[in-house]
């Protein structure tokens, strides 16, 4: 606490006083902002291009964009979307007074390539893509083979290395070996897959694999021609046969029926016709018509040959090839990470594009899909475009462009940036960080606590395709939640190693609520939420409770719970 | 305290706040307490609704519309209930209620992808990727709120899992989702009301400056959540949520599980004053060994359950103003498939309906001899919708207006079923 009480003094604290006479309401965000020196053009070309494209659409809809946002409010957000927490008053201090002109470009770079940080890049990009490919809930049922651990295992490992994009799917896609970590051949990337093959002729890793990664929503193709797009249920069938070699085994512990882990294999596929040489896949048309498919991946490339054997063709690797090839591939994943920093991607959902449900900014999704392509998938790079660009650093004030509202079902035109809630993961990083209540405890005792916090918020439908809903969704139970949950009633309480009682004891008494808001807020409390504390100071005689009840609304706040 | 102020508070509004700590409280935080003297004057037109959701597709030619003989028919064997139609013969109990409700045989909806399905059957609408419509709970309390000015607790409760969302209405019509203990997690906020009271009155004015920032939508919303929460921390028609208090034989006549407290939820939220209650129960995706399950597990649940919800909403003179709906997202396959189970279909099958005036004991519509098709006029997830708003006395010439100033029509545009209404 020594660093902080330092840094704390560096402040100027003149400044502060002028604008705090002269009536500014917003008093030392502002007073950083008029400081700070005019920041350089970043040099790099993709984002003078993203600029560009944006900028296009904002003149063909007369459209202005926001001012940018506060110094505050961008290094906040840059911190949540990189490595899933808010910064705390070091960081976002550090970067106040970063005097040079690449600043921003200096903070992004240091979150994704310092060593301090690839921990918690790492653990960000894995919760969310834990989320994607076995949901909140995979994993967590008794009778699932999913072992989530071994999942977050291997995107931890693949996210902390920069695994190229292209090369972790083509991993996920055709893994083969032992969900479990400590197994023989152990690898967490079939936990993808391993409960989705054996039921309903796999259809579950048919459509998984279809949208997840090359943004294309054919569950309802299986039945019937989708209503709305091209995807007619042949293509879903043909898909669908590259994963009838797949299943996924039990593994018992010995002498006993106790699923311990499960392996997901290649096997020889007989047909439904029963003839391996040319191993085929009925399917009924909505007349009752049966028909039969063969594996024909959506550009129509083929298998080498039909057979069902493995030892003459593989389908999955053949499949697994056949996706990272494909362009549909790099569409997707500028999409789903553009949509991940900018609140919405070029269509909504990210994960269904094709005809009937045209991107908002197509050229800008070509371009980079194609750049993200040429960086040999590098989603570092890709990230730093986005994070650099015009679009992102914008105000999420809608002064004069509040008709541009996805809400609103118009298609994004990214005049201002998105208000969105944070995650249930986000915000409980953010409060362990805020209020350092983690301290001492290994990584994967971490894991185990948050995993259990984030379960009362998640319900599973109990379906085979695991669909499931959280209730972190902005109703009443999280309000309730973060009102008088444990999280926060040990964040705000008074406790001398807790938060408050450190601030207490190692802030100046006047700079006390301006590091309550810093924290959670990045920013400086205004002259109104000063007088509050004051009068709340007043009315108790107790500094201790007024900062514990000024700081259980600070977290409690609209301002907190969103980025923006 | 209104967390609603559209203006910011400035310094004085607070001070003020602060220094009137009591009767602040009064005028916010004991909200409901006054009103409760014209309860029953109000419960005479007042009507609600009960959705029992069968979350993954139960198969319903195996409950609701038997084909014994037919080569899709399956184990089961029908038998005779109380009305003119026959169910299965492992729901001994609601035998005896279907004079009270009504089978609807002739549904056929194109949706068989649980999560699309789960949505068309809530919202009467296809998904949409630029829209997001309101369920079922949210448009029905939307429109039957005005009938109970002393409801201080949500007026759409989900016992189970989360039901959909409230869409373009907002977040105020959003599920109220629990457990079916009937244990609301962290109601408590173990402070004086005062100490409370200073809280809130501080998170306003944080609140109230991002608001007035031009921040949209998303902002103003949470602070209207914020709201119905401390209306609800600090209202005893929260009591209605303690299953526990009934008498363990109105418990065990329920069943003594998950679902069967649900039910039991249900009456009591009904009670009080709110609207709608979706009670759910999953585990009908039956790819395989369907029979056993249903047998041994489903069936028996939802017969206890149902009944039981039945025969007491009749006993307190509640059916009459109290509709009830079991459906699921989809039915099952009539082909048994390789696992002794059914898969997906949505060609043709039953939703159930009862109370609120609904004719009783009947079918409506049929299938054919092997349930392969319907063999009357289809009915739709709009139909039914359209046909519960009808008798709930909601006009279906409601119309919302989307936020982006697209007109929705209630029920989009369903039809009455005629033999329901008469």
């Amino acid at each position: 606490m020594k660093s902080l009480k330092s840094l704390m003094k560096r402040k100027t604290a003149a400044l502060f006083y002028f604008c705090f006479l002269a009536g500014f309401a917003v008093v030392s965000v502002a007073t950083s902002e008029a400081a700070a020196p005019k920041k350089a053009k970043t040099q790099i070309p993709q984002v003078a291009e993203i600029d560009r494209m944006i900028r296009e659409v904002w003149q063909e809809y007369k459209l202005k964009p926001s001012p940018v946002a506060t110094e505050g409010e961008w290094c906040r957000r840059v911190y949540l979307d990189l490595i899933g927490r808010i910064p705390t008053v070091q960081e976002l201090d550090g970067y106040l007074s970063d005097r040079s002109p690449n600043k921003d470009e200096k903070l992004v770079e240091k979150l994704l390539y310092d060593d301090a940080y690839t921990e918690e890049y790492a653990r960000n990009w894995t919760t969310i893509w834990s989320n994607i490919l076995i949901g909140r809930t995979g994993g967590n049922e008794n009778n699932s083979l999913i072992n989530r651990e071994g999942m977050l295992k291997y995107l931890r490992d693949a996210f902390a290395r920069n695994m190229p994009y292209d090369k972790m799917v083509h991993e996920l896609v055709g893994a083969t070996g032992n969900t479990t970590p400590g197994t023989e051949d152990f690898n967490g990337a079939t936990n993808f897959l391993i409960m989705k093959v054996n039921e309903e002729k796999g259809s579950l890793a048919t459509a998984a694999i279809s949208k997840i990664f090359l943004g294309l929503q054919v569950q309802c193709t299986q039945c019937h021609n989708h209503p709305f797009n091209d995807w007619k249920q042949q293509k879903y069938w043909e898909m669908n046969a590259f994963l009838r070699q797949t299943r996924a085994l039990r593994k018992f512990a010995p002498g006993s029926r106790d699923v311990q882990s499960a392996e997901l294999v290649d096997q020889d596929f007989a047909g439904e016709s029963g003839n391996a040489k040319k191993a085929d896949v009925f399917y009924e048309l909505r007349n009752g018509v049966v028909s039969v498919a063969f594996p024909v991946f959506v550009d129509g490339r083929r298998t080498s040959s039909d057979s069902g054997f493995v030892s003459e063709v593989n389908r999955r690797a053949e499949l697994a090839k056949f996706v990272v090839e494909s362009e549909y591939l790099e569409k997707t994943a500028v999409n789903r990470m553009w949509g991940h920093f900018l609140g919405y991607g070029f269509t909504k959902p990210v994960d269904d594009m094709g005809p009937h449900n045209l991107p908002s900014h197509p050229a800008l999704l070509d371009y980079l899909a194609t750049e993200f392509r040429k960086t040999s998938f590098d989603n570092k790079q890709l990230i730093k475009w986005i994070t650099l660009s015009e679009a992102y650093s914008l105000s999420s004030k809608a002064k004069n462009n509040a008709t541009d509202d996805p809400l609103l079902g118009e298609s994004p035109k990214f005049t201002h940036f998105y208000l969105r809630q944070m995650r249930a993961e986000e915000l409980y990083e953010s409060l362990v960080t805020a209020t350092m209540a983690e301290k001492g405890r290994s990584y994967e005792e971490q894991e185990k606590v948050k995993n259990q916090w984030l379960q009362q918020f998640n319900t599973a439908f109990g379906t085979d395709e695991g669909d499931e809903s959280t209730s972190f969704n902005g109703t009443i139970p999280q309000i309730l939640m973060m009102f008088n949950g444990d999280l926060v009633k040990q964040a705000v309480s008074a406790d001398k190693s807790g938060f408050v009682g450190l601030v207490f004891n190692n802030v100046k008494p006047a700079e006390r609520v301006d590091y309550l808001f810093k924290a959670g807020l990045a920013r400086d409390a205004t002259k109104d939420e000063q007088t509050a504390y004051k009068i709340l100071m007043a009315k108790r005689a107790d500094e201790m409770g007024a900062l514990q009840d000024l700081w259980w609304a600070v977290l409690n706040s609209n301002e907190f719970i969103f980025n923006h | 305290m209104n967390l609603k102020t559209p203006r910011g508070m400035n310094r004085r509004h607070f001070m003020k706040h602060m220094a009137g700590a009591s009767a602040l409280a009064g005028s916010a935080l004991a909200m409901g307490h006054t009103l409760n003297v014209h309860a029953q004057e109000l419960q005479k037109n007042r009507k609600s609704a009960i959705l029992l959701w069968m979350g993954g597709g139960p198969s319903t030619m195996d409950i609701w519309d038997l084909k014994p003989g037919a080569p899709t028919g399956g184990e089961f064997r029908p038998i005779r209930t109380s009305g003119n139609a026959e169910i299965c013969e492992h729901m001994p109990l609601l035998a005896k209620n279907m004079d009270k409700m009504a089978i609807i045989r002739s549904m056929s909806t194109r949706e068989a992808d649980h999560g699309r399905g789960r949505y068309y059957m809530h919202t009467g609408y296809v998904p949409n990727p630029n829209i997001v419509h309101p369920s079922y709970g949210s448009v029905i309390a939307h429109e039957l709120i005005d009938q109970r000015p002393q409801l201080e607790i949500p007026p759409f409760v989900a016992v189970g899992d989360g039901s959909e969302g409230p869409g373009f209405l907002g977040m105020q019509w959003a599920p109220f989702v629990v457990d079916s203990n009937g244990q609301v997690r962290n109601l408590d906020m173990g402070l004086k009301q005062e100490r409370l009271t200073d809280r809130l009155a501080a998170l306003e004015l944080i609140e109230a400056k991002f608001i007035d920032s031009e921040r949209g939508s998303s902002a103003r919303e949470h602070a209207n959540v914020i709201k119905s929460t401390v209306n609800l921390m600090t209202s005893k028609q929260m009591e209605a949520f303690k299953v526990n208090q009934e008498a363990p034989e109105v418990v065990e006549r329920y069943g003594a599980n998950g679902f069967g407290r649900g039910c039991l939820m249900a009456r009591r939220l009904v009670e009080v004053g709110v609207p709608f209650v979706e009670v759910s129960l999953g585990g009908w995706d039956n790819h395989g060994n369907i029979f056993p399950t249903l047998k041994n597990d489903k069936l028996p649940t939802i017969d206890k359950a149902m009944s039981a919800l039945v025969e007491d909403l009749e006993q307190r003179g509640m059916l009459q103003d109290t509709a009830i709906i079991w459906m699921g997202e989809f039915s099952r396959t009539p082909r048994i498939n390789g696992n002794a189970g059914r898969d997906h279909w949505a060609r043709s099958w039953s939703v159930v309906v009862g109370g609120a005036g609904m004719n009783g004991g009947i079918a409506v519509g049929s299938t054919n001899e092997d349930g392969t098709s319907v063999a009357t006029d289809p009915y739709s997830s709009e139909d039914v919708m359209a046909t519960v708003c009808r008798a709930l006395g909601i006009s279906l010439e409601t119309t919302f207006t989307s936020r982006n100033g697209r007109p929705m029509k209630i029920a989009n545009g369903g039809k009455v079923i005629k033999e329901l209404i008469s």
